[in-house]
This record gives structure tokens, C-alpha cells and sequence, in this order.
């Protein structure tokens, strides 16, 4: 008999800027259950009146790691849970949540390979989960992750992506898309057909992807994959944001 | 029983519901942007292929090619949707043809009681007659005045305004008509059978 998926209590454990807009909430589960990494958790907000707001948030952590999951937000600056999350949250305080939620943009080592990830912006959060169980896991499937920001300073996980890469099978791509340090050696404009028939071809059309970030760079992706040979339904999609115009 | 759970130094930006607060359902918050969510690839179907086809559960199938199709009695519909995701839409504005004017061309199986909706790409979803009938549901091609975009479900989507909007199928293509209401895609992973927005259905369970 399967449980209703209720809410529980958090206790936030700790919070880290990871970038000037995106921090990482460390909850801690009384009621923890071992997610599939691209799973998010619903997040609400109780007023002293009953006002209620709920927001969906991606899950960074792995699933090895009991009891607690990180929580990774961007702040969108008209937004009413994120601002909370980066203005008023801090170290001890409750949050009730529920989850894990989602089964379809889910990847575990049992899934197999090649695995390509395509991220842009806070979009690299639940491949970042991906990423994380593969290394916690052991598993030496082949992998590559293209992962668009606008500056090298808005790279979320930077330092960790980098050492992960230094493993068996990874090989990650970044493009930089509103500007470049000196010496960038790296993609410098938005992901497009060739950026990404460059970075899959190595991992064949068996490959099974996931891309996650803005609509626009989503619908991109996924197009240029399907074009590239990917049959579509090895292509799983998560998008946030507006359609523009 | 515990007390209710109060979010330290939350007190929202409620203002923003302001006097439409009483359309939107709970857990949700107005969006002005028109968000797309898909499980994959936007699918691209030549409009000399598209066909709509009703069976299942019905005396004699229906299929309409895309110009028969356009020439079945439409309307324009201002509907307020809802995604599981949190957001709600007030006042979208669509043109489409009312699942009740699909229905007049089949004679339907008394056993029938609910639908699977299938579209290009392989996503279904499952809804009960009685949540399309009476004009409740429709096969839209137009939004917002204009021939209905591929990343929102064009050529034709399903739109049934009173459930999360999961149930309103993109590139839907056919109604199956079925003796027993089984999960669709998402309904297979975790979301709710139904999905009434206003009884927050949004997981298997709730």
C-alpha cells in the first residue's frame, strides 16, 4: 500500500551562496526518503494568517546521502518563495515540505547510457543530482554535460563540476553566453546544432538526455538532438520560464 | 494535534492576487507568461497528415483530416488554467472545436466512461466523460488569436480549463474511448488521476 505523499517538516540545516543569485538549502528530513536524482520537492510557505505560496525546487543532492537533501534556488527577484528562501531563511528554522515528486525526468546508474546533460542556468540543479549519484554510485557510464551561463560567475557548482570532471567517462562543456574572461577556451555563445552534434557525437545516438534550463534553450536542444539522429523518446525535458515573445 | 506551521517571517505577496485571489486555486499563483512544460522534443506533424480520430468504445470510428477538421462548428473560449507546476493563467483566450460537437459524430458504447487522449510524441492522458461533455472540454488550434504554437501543443491540443492542465493534451491527435479510467503518462508517475485544481489533486494520493 503506497503512502500519500504528505508534508513534514524541515529543519534548514545550512545555506550556502553558491552564486550572486543562487543559494543551496541544506534540509534536514524527519521523514526522509531516498529520491531518483532529477526529483524535485514541494516547498510551502504558511503566513501567521494562512496565506499559503508553493513553489517546486529541484533536488542537487544525490540519493546516497540519507536524511537530508539539498535544495539548490535561484532568487527570481518578483518572486515570493525564492525571495524568502535568499531574504529570510537561516539556519534552524522550519519549512514544510513534500516530496520526492516526479518520475520521469529521473536518472539513476541502473538507467544505463551514455548519458548526456544538457543545462542552462539553474536548469544544471537536478542534473547536478544526475551527477552526483554517478560519482557516489561508481558508476563509470560514459557522461558529458553542456552547460550554459551567461558569465563565468553565474556557474552553479563550478568548483565541484570541476573536479568531477577529472573522473572516469565525464567530460563537461561550458558556454559562456554574455561574456568571457580572458583566455576563455570554452563555448561562447548560445547552445546550437553544432555546439551540440560537437559535444554528443562522442556518445553515439544511443545515448538517452536530459536538458534542463529556459524554454527557449530547451526547445533548442531538444530540436537539435532529434535532428542529430537522438530518437525522442531517449530525450527528457524539464523547462521553466516564459515563452518569450 | 500539532498547531498549524507558521513560516517564520513569511507574510507573501498576496497583493498580486489582489481581487482575482478567488480564481486562483490553492497552492497556486498568477503568472502573466504562458510557461511551457513538456516531458520531451516539441514533435513537428505535416498538417496533409494530421488526422483526429475518435474509437474505442464507440459504434463506428470517426477520423477527420485537418481541412475537415477546421470545417466542424468552432468556438472562441476565455478560460482561467491551471498547472500542477503552481501557475494559473486568468482569461486565456482560445478557439477550438467543443468535445460535444466531436461526440455528435459517434454513437458511444454504453460501456464507455472515459477517454485516453493520445497525441504525437506518445503522451496520453486519461479523463472521465463526465469531465469533457457539456461544454467542459475542447480540441483548441488557436490562441490568443493566432494559429496555436507547436511548444503549446499545436497543431491542436485539448484544452479542459476545470483540471491541472496536464489533462490538456499538446498534439493531441485521437480519443480512445475506454470502459475503465486508467492512468495516462504522467498519471502513471505520480500526479493524481483526476487533477481538480480546486481539491489540490495533485499527487496519486492527495
Amino acid at each position: 500500500m503506497r503512502r500519500p505523499l504528505g508534508w513534514q517538516i524541515a529543519t534548514v540545516k545550512a545555506i550556502a551562496q553558491e552564486t550572486a543569485h543562487v543559494k543551496t538549502v541544506t534540509l534536514a528530513l524527519p521523514d526522509w526518503t531516498a529520491h531518483r536524482p532529477g526529483q524535485h520537492y514541494d516547498v510551502r510557505l504558511t503566513a501567521a494568517d494562512g496565506y499559503q505560496a508553493q513553489r517546486s525546487y529541484s533536488i542537487a543532492s544525490p540519493p546516497e546521502r540519507a536524511g537530508e537533501v539539498d535544495l539548490t534556488v535561484e532568487r527570481i527577484p518578483d518572486g515570493e518563495v525564492s525571495t524568502y528562501v535568499h531574504d529570510v531563511l537561516a539556519a534552524g528554522d522550519g519549512v514544510e515540505v513534500r516530496g520526492p515528486i516526479g518520475g520521469y525526468f529521473v536518472w539513476e546508474a541502473s538507467t544505463g547510457g551514455p548519458l548526456l546533460l544538457v543545462a542552462g542556468g539553474s536548469g544544471v540543479v537536478p542534473l547536478m543530482a544526475m551527477l552526483r549519484h554517478r560519482a557516489a554510485a561508481g558508476a563509470k557510464i560514459p557522461a558529458r554535460l553542456l552547460y550554459s551561463s551567461r558569465t563565468l560567475e553565474d556557474v552553479i557548482f563550478r568548483q565541484e563540476l570541476d573536479s568531477l570532471a577529472s573522473r572516469d567517462g565525464l567530460a563537461i562543456f561550458h558556454t559562456l553566453t554574455r561574456g568571457q574572461p580572458k583566455g576563455w577556451t570554452g563555448y561562447a555563445r548560445r547552445i546550437d546544432q553544432p555546439m551540440l552534434a560537437e559535444v554528443s557525437r562522442p556518445l553515439g545516438t544511443a545515448a538517452v538526455a536530459f536538458i534542463c534550463g529556459p524554454t527557449a534553450l530547451v526547445e533548442t536542444a531538444a530540436n537539435a538532438l532529434v535532428q542529430l539522429g537522438l530518437p525522442q523518446e531517449r530525450i527528457r525535458t524539464e523547462r521553466f520560464g516564459p515563452t518569450g515573445t | 494535534m500539532p498547531e498549524r506551521f507558521v513560516s517564520r517571517g513569511f507574510t507573501g505577496k498576496r497583493e498580486r492576487a489582489g481581487a482575482q485571489a478567488g480564481r486562483v486555486p490553492p497552492g497556486q499563483h498568477l503568472t502573466n507568461d504562458f510557461p511551457v512544460l513538456s516531458a520531451g522534443p516539441t514533435p513537428r506533424t505535416d498538417l496533409g497528415r494530421w488526422t483526429f480520430t475518435i474509437d474505442g468504445l464507440v459504434k463506428a470510428s470517426v477520423s477527420w483530416t485537418w481541412e475537415d477538421f477546421q470545417r466542424l462548428p468552432a468556438q472562441g473560449f476565455v478560460k482561467d488554467i491551471s498547472c500542477v507546476t503552481k501557475w494559473t493563467k486568468l482569461d486565456t483566450s482560445w478557439r477550438g472545436v467543443s468535445m460535444d460537437t466531436l461526440f455528435e459524430h459517434v454513437e458511444l458504447d454504453p460501456r464507455a466512461v472515459a477517454l485516453v487522449a493520445w497525441c504525437d510524441g506518445g503522451y496520453t492522458t486519461n479523463l472521465l466523460l463526465s469531465d469533457v461533455l457539456n461544454g467542459q472540454a475542447f480540441v483548441a488550434y488557436e490562441h490568443d488569436g493566432k494559429p496555436l504554437a507547436p511548444e503549446h501543443g499545436g497543431p491542436a491540443r485539448l484544452v479542459v480549463p476545470h483540471l491541472y492542465f496536464w489533462k490538456s493534451a499538446k498534439w493531441v491527435r485521437g480519443l480512445r474511448l475506454v470502459d475503465k479510467d486508467a492512468p495516462g503518462f504522467w498519471e502513471s508517475l505520480g500526479y493524481h488521476i483526476r487533477g481538480d485544481p480546486w481539491k489540490e489533486q495533485r499527487y496519486t494520493d492527495d
